[in-house]
Order: C-alpha cells, then sequence, then structure tokens
C-alpha cells in the first residue's frame, strides 16, 4: 500500500487576485461579475521546454500541475490537439471509486482517492467532488461469492468496502426493482462509501488553472503530427504549430496511444475501443448514490441538473471514431428499466462515445520506453476517470526523477514479458 | 451500428457477430526459441492502427463459422471479406497486411515451417 502522507506540492494560487472564495464571489456579484479574470492564459509554444505532455485530458493537465508544484518543474507545456477535457475527461460517466482486487491496483486508485479528498482546496476550483457511494450489484449466487472474497481483499488493503443485503440495499436505494422473479434479480451488492462523482470538466479547468499559475504553458488547438529523436533520445515534437524541442515527452491520449506510439516506432500492447454513454432529461432527485451491475453491464447516477447519466461496457470492435454500435446502450437500457421500472418513460438527450485504451489485463500502463525521455501514461482502458490526480501525480514523478516509484514500478511495459500482469478484468472488463 | 456480409449467409446485422481482433496472427511452432519478449509480440501485442484494420469476425448467431474482415477504423467501412487462411486482395488490404509489424517479427518467423523458413526471411518486405 502506499504510504499516507502524499507529496500534495503547494496549495492553492500564487496569485491571490484570481482566488476563489465567498468573498471573491460576494465581491464580483457586486461588480456585476464584470472583474472575473481569465482562468489561464493563451498559451503559444515557446521554442524549448524542460518537459511537453502530449494531452490535455484529466490525465495529462494533473501531470503538469504535479510536476509544477511537487517537482518545481514549471518550464513545461501541455499541448492539446482540440480543447481541454474535450476527450474521454468529457466523455466518461465520472465515477469514482478505490475498490480494486489487487495489491497494485489498491495502490494506485487509493492514492487517486485520497487526492481527489482535498483536490478543491489543492486547486482552489469546485470540482463538485461528491462521496455519495458506488454500489456494485450482483445477481447470482457465485457472482455474491466472488464479490465476498473481493470485499475481504480490499478490506485488508484498508480500502472501506461493506456488503450489503437485498433488504439492505432497498433501504438504500427505494427506486430499484428488488422483485427476485425478475431476469436478474438483486441478489446483494457491495458498497464503497467513499467513492462517489466529481464534475469531470471542472476537474481538466481546476488543473489547467492551477497549472497555468504556476507558469505551465496550456497550448489548445495544436496537434503532434511527429516526435523528433536522435538516436534512441527524444529531442522535441514536431505540431501544427512548429517544432517544440524538449527533452522529455510524456504521452497521455488514451485513445491515441497507438498512433503517437507509432510515430516514436514502438509498440503498445494496446486496443482503441469505443465506449458509450448517455444522459436523459432532468428530472427531481431520485438516485443519491452509484449503481453498477458487471452482470448485466450497466452503471448509472444523477447529476447535479438531475440528468440520470448511464454508461454501458465497450463495443466489441476497435474503432476510432468516437462512436459505437446502437445494441450496446439498447442492452444496457434494458437492464436499467429492469433494474429501475421507474426510468421506462424517461426520454434520453444526448448520447456519445469515446476512444478507449485498453489493455490485455484491463490495468493502465504508466511506463518508460526504450526511447531516452519518452513516457507513456495510458491503457486506462474504460476507467481512467477516478484515477485522474493519482495517475498525473504518479507519472509526473516518474517523469521528473526518470525511474518508477513503488506505486509506477508494477504498470511499466515489460510485465507483459515478464508476465506479472495485473488482472483487473473481474473489477474493470466492463463498469470501470 | 456495422451490416456485415457473412460470406456464407449474407448481409446480416453486427449484432449476430462476434469480433475476434487482428487476424493472420500464426502461433510460434517452435516457441522456445523464441525469447519472452518475442513471444509477449505473439500473445500481447495487437495491431491498433487508425485506418485500415485487418480482423476476425465470426456469424456467431448464425452460421458459427470465421472469415476475414478489412475495415476503416476510423470510417466503419469493410472494404473486403475474405475467408480464412487467405490474403487480402484489395489494394489498401494488402498494404495493411504488408506494412504490419508483425510480418517480420520473430514469432511469426517461428511460426512458418522449417521449409519455408528461408523463404520468408526473404519475403519479409516493409
Amino acid at each position: 500500500m502506499a504510504s499516507t502522507d502524499i507529496d500534495r506540492g503547494v496549495r492553492g494560487l500564487r496569485d491571490r487576485k484570481k482566488h476563489y472564495s465567498i468573498f471573491s464571489l460576494a465581491r464580483q456579484a457586486g461588480d456585476y461579475h464584470q472583474g472575473w479574470q481569465q482562468a489561464w492564459r493563451h498559451a503559444e509554444p515557446k521554442p524549448e521546454y524542460d518537459a511537453v505532455i502530449i494531452g490535455g485530458g484529466g490525465h495529462g493537465l494533473a501531470t503538469a500541475y504535479y510536476l509544477a508544484s511537487v517537482h518545481n518543474m514549471t518550464n513545461i507545456a501541455v499541448i492539446e490537439k482540440g480543447w481541454l477535457g474535450g476527450g474521454n475527461t468529457g466523455r466518461n460517466t465520472t465515477i469514482i471509486r478505490s475498490n480494486y482486487l489487487w495489491d497494485e491496483s489498491a495502490a494506485i486508485y487509493e492514492h487517486a482517492m485520497k487526492l481527489w479528498e482535498g483536490l478543491a482546496q489543492d486547486l482552489n476550483f469546485n470540482i463538485m467532488f461528491s462521496q455519495r457511494g458506488v454500489l456494485t450489484i450482483a445477481h447470482s449466487e457465485h457472482e455474491l461469492k466472488e464479490m465476498s472474497r473481493r470485499v475481504h481483499a480490499i478490506r485488508l488493503n484498508g480500502i472501506d468496502s461493506d456488503i450489503l443485503s437485498p433488504e439492505e440495499i432497498k433501504k438504500f436505494v427505494p427506486i430499484m426493482n428488488m422483485d427476485p422473479a425478475i431476469r436478474y434479480p438483486v441478489m446483494g451488492g457491495f458498497l464503497q462509501k467513499r467513492g462517489g462523482t466529481a464534475r469531470h470538466d471542472a476537474v481538466a479547468w481546476g488543473y489547467a488553472r492551477a497549472a497555468d499559475d504556476m507558469g505551465v504553458d496550456i497550448i489548445q488547438n495544436c496537434e503532434v503530427v511527429g516526435l523528433r529523436r536522435q538516436g534512441r533520445k527524444i529531442t522535441g515534437i514536431e505540431t501544427t504549430k512548429g517544432l517544440i524541442k524538449t527533452r522529455k515527452v510524456g504521452c497521455v491520449v488514451a485513445g491515441h496511444s497507438s498512433v503517437l506510439a507509432d510515430m516514436a516506432g514502438i509498440r503498445l500492447p494496446i486496443a482503441s475501443r469505443p465506449l458509450q454513454a448517455l444522459v436523459s432529461e432532468p428530472i427531481k432527485p431520485i438516485l443519491d448514490t452509484v449503481i453498477m451491475s458487471n452482470a448485466v453491464h450497466m452503471y448509472i447516477s444523477q447529476s447535479d441538473k438531475g440528468e440520470m447519466v448511464l454508461g454501458a461496457g465497450v463495443d466489441k470492435y476497435n474503432s476510432y471514431a468516437q462512436r459505437g454500435s446502437f445494441p450496446v446502450p439498447e442492452h444496457m437500457l434494458a437492464a436499467a428499466v429492469e433494474l429501475f421500472p421507474v426510468l421506462s418513460r424517461l426520454r434520453m438527450l444526448r448520447h456519445w462515445g469515446g476512444i478507449v485504451d485498453t489493455c490485455p489485463d484491463a490495468s493502465p500502463i504508466l511506463s518508460r520506453t526504450d526511447i531516452e525521455g519518452l513516457y507513456f501514461n495510458c491503457g486506462w482502458g474504460t476507467g481512467g476517470f477516478k484515477a485522474t490526480p493519482g495517475s498525473g501525480h504518479v507519472f509526473a514523478d516518474l517523469i521528473a526523477n526518470d525511474r518508477p516509484n513503488e506505486i509506477a514500478a508494477p504498470y511499466a511495459l515489460n510485465r507483459f514479458e515478464t508476465g506479472l500482469l495485473i488482472d483487473e478484468h473481474g473489477a474493470a472488463g466492463v463498469a470501470h | 451500428m456495422l451490416e456485415i456480409k457473412c460470406p456464407y449467409c449474407g448481409p446480416r446485422d453486427e449484432e449476430e457477430f462476434s469480433c475476434g481482433g487482428e487476424a493472420h496472427i500464426a502461433r510460434p511452432l517452435s516457441e522456445n526459441s523464441l525469447s519472452d519478449k518475442e513471444f509477449a509480440d505473439y500473445l500481447f501485442y495487437r495491431d491498433n492502427p487508425r485506418g485500415v484494420f485487418l480482423e476476425r469476425w465470426r456469424h456467431a448467431a448464425g452460421c458459427r463459422r470465421w472469415f476475414n474482415v478489412a475495415r476503416d477504423t476510423l470510417t466503419h467501412h469493410i472494404l473486403e471479406i475474405y475467408p480464412m487462411g487467405a490474403k487480402p486482395v484489395s489494394k489498401a488490404g494488402r498494404a495493411a497486411y504488408n506494412a504490419n509489424w508483425r510480418r517480420d517479427s520473430q514469432a511469426e518467423i517461428a511460426a512458418q515451417p522449417a521449409s519455408q523458413k528461408t523463404n520468408k526471411t526473404s519475403s519479409a518486405k516493409r
């Protein structure tokens, strides 16, 4: 397990004029909100940086933030092809939990959970982190037994986890259909009370604003088209805004990791697949927790706006198209309506897909590569959002020190050669 | 949603099919001659192109037969469907087959019967 005293770096903003608080809100209200400052600069690339992070999603921005705040590397840039958080950061279903089976997973996801708890203060940004609990339900005797084994393993790692009986579930989630005669009856479940949700856009914005405050250049609408290297050393990146020299490049581009690896002439054991989600019209509060079911491939929560947020499993084929096939959400909605008959006449407002980077063992890759100065943070597959702060924190450490710390070490690329896989298909295969 | 033309049953909805991932991965015959790194190429490393991808599909809820598909992962357009054991014939399909790093991998060379091995290494192309 990771030590509990995490180096969170500098807390809050250096520029006190930009500090958000109840007083700044009152002051701005008196001024008709005319005086708010830009959250981050529109930076143009400098000719050279100490390190460049490719990918302006949550993980990339978190990496940049911790490089600056913990490792004092402020002459760095984040390069983003589109807009901040416009990829999987803005497409996930915002679920946060750390109840994974294996020690290696517990270490990194719990590391993230501890950073989530207090992240709003670190960043001086309301990320709407809500520890409303995540309840995973079981639909068969066998699944229930497997679940209790999992719960014991999770508790041994010091992570909160409780088995709930059908009676307790009925009390906890009154709208759930507990009829034992349905196709997949609810036989029990396990709850992580510290789990919950956060506003995904705010996570990207909060990290961007805090990183920018420390001098990190955030460069949007700038696509990487090539990697420059001299022998086995990285010397720079070629972008649509010109050449940027640097000796350290961190790639945090999720579904497009293989494309960047190809530019570098290396390979990753990653398959890019579509993952779909959808939200309903907003309704009054009916669900104050997160429900997941691995057996029927469904997870659901209600956003602060009142929309029901639903997610499904990955599509069965590789794709870079940011859309999937209709049967996937159709099956998921059928399961949702059986479990929550109250949803049957709810209309769905938006439906989208993101391209996720799935790994053979459903665990991420945080690794150096054969090329000096080139680092990859990828393979989070269907469940990267929950790990955002932990991923960034550990990856920043890897880039700054050029060696993996004890949390990152098991996630090196060579595990696919040694066979020391971290098989989390049970915790992550579907509803990650 | 994809409409896939099963070579044996005709066009059907994607839901009737299962996808078997990258096509043309031969199991090394002499795996003991390979290093762990080379064997990982066979076991875990898969082609993941943004563009034409050669993959296997099975008509799981129909004739249950396997076949190969050349499909663009960016547009989902199916370029070609061809039988197991065959190689793609379309220009884009052939290009994707030849450009795959696996053609030059030790694992694939070790998958060839001994008589063909010299032939294979000399024809390894890029």
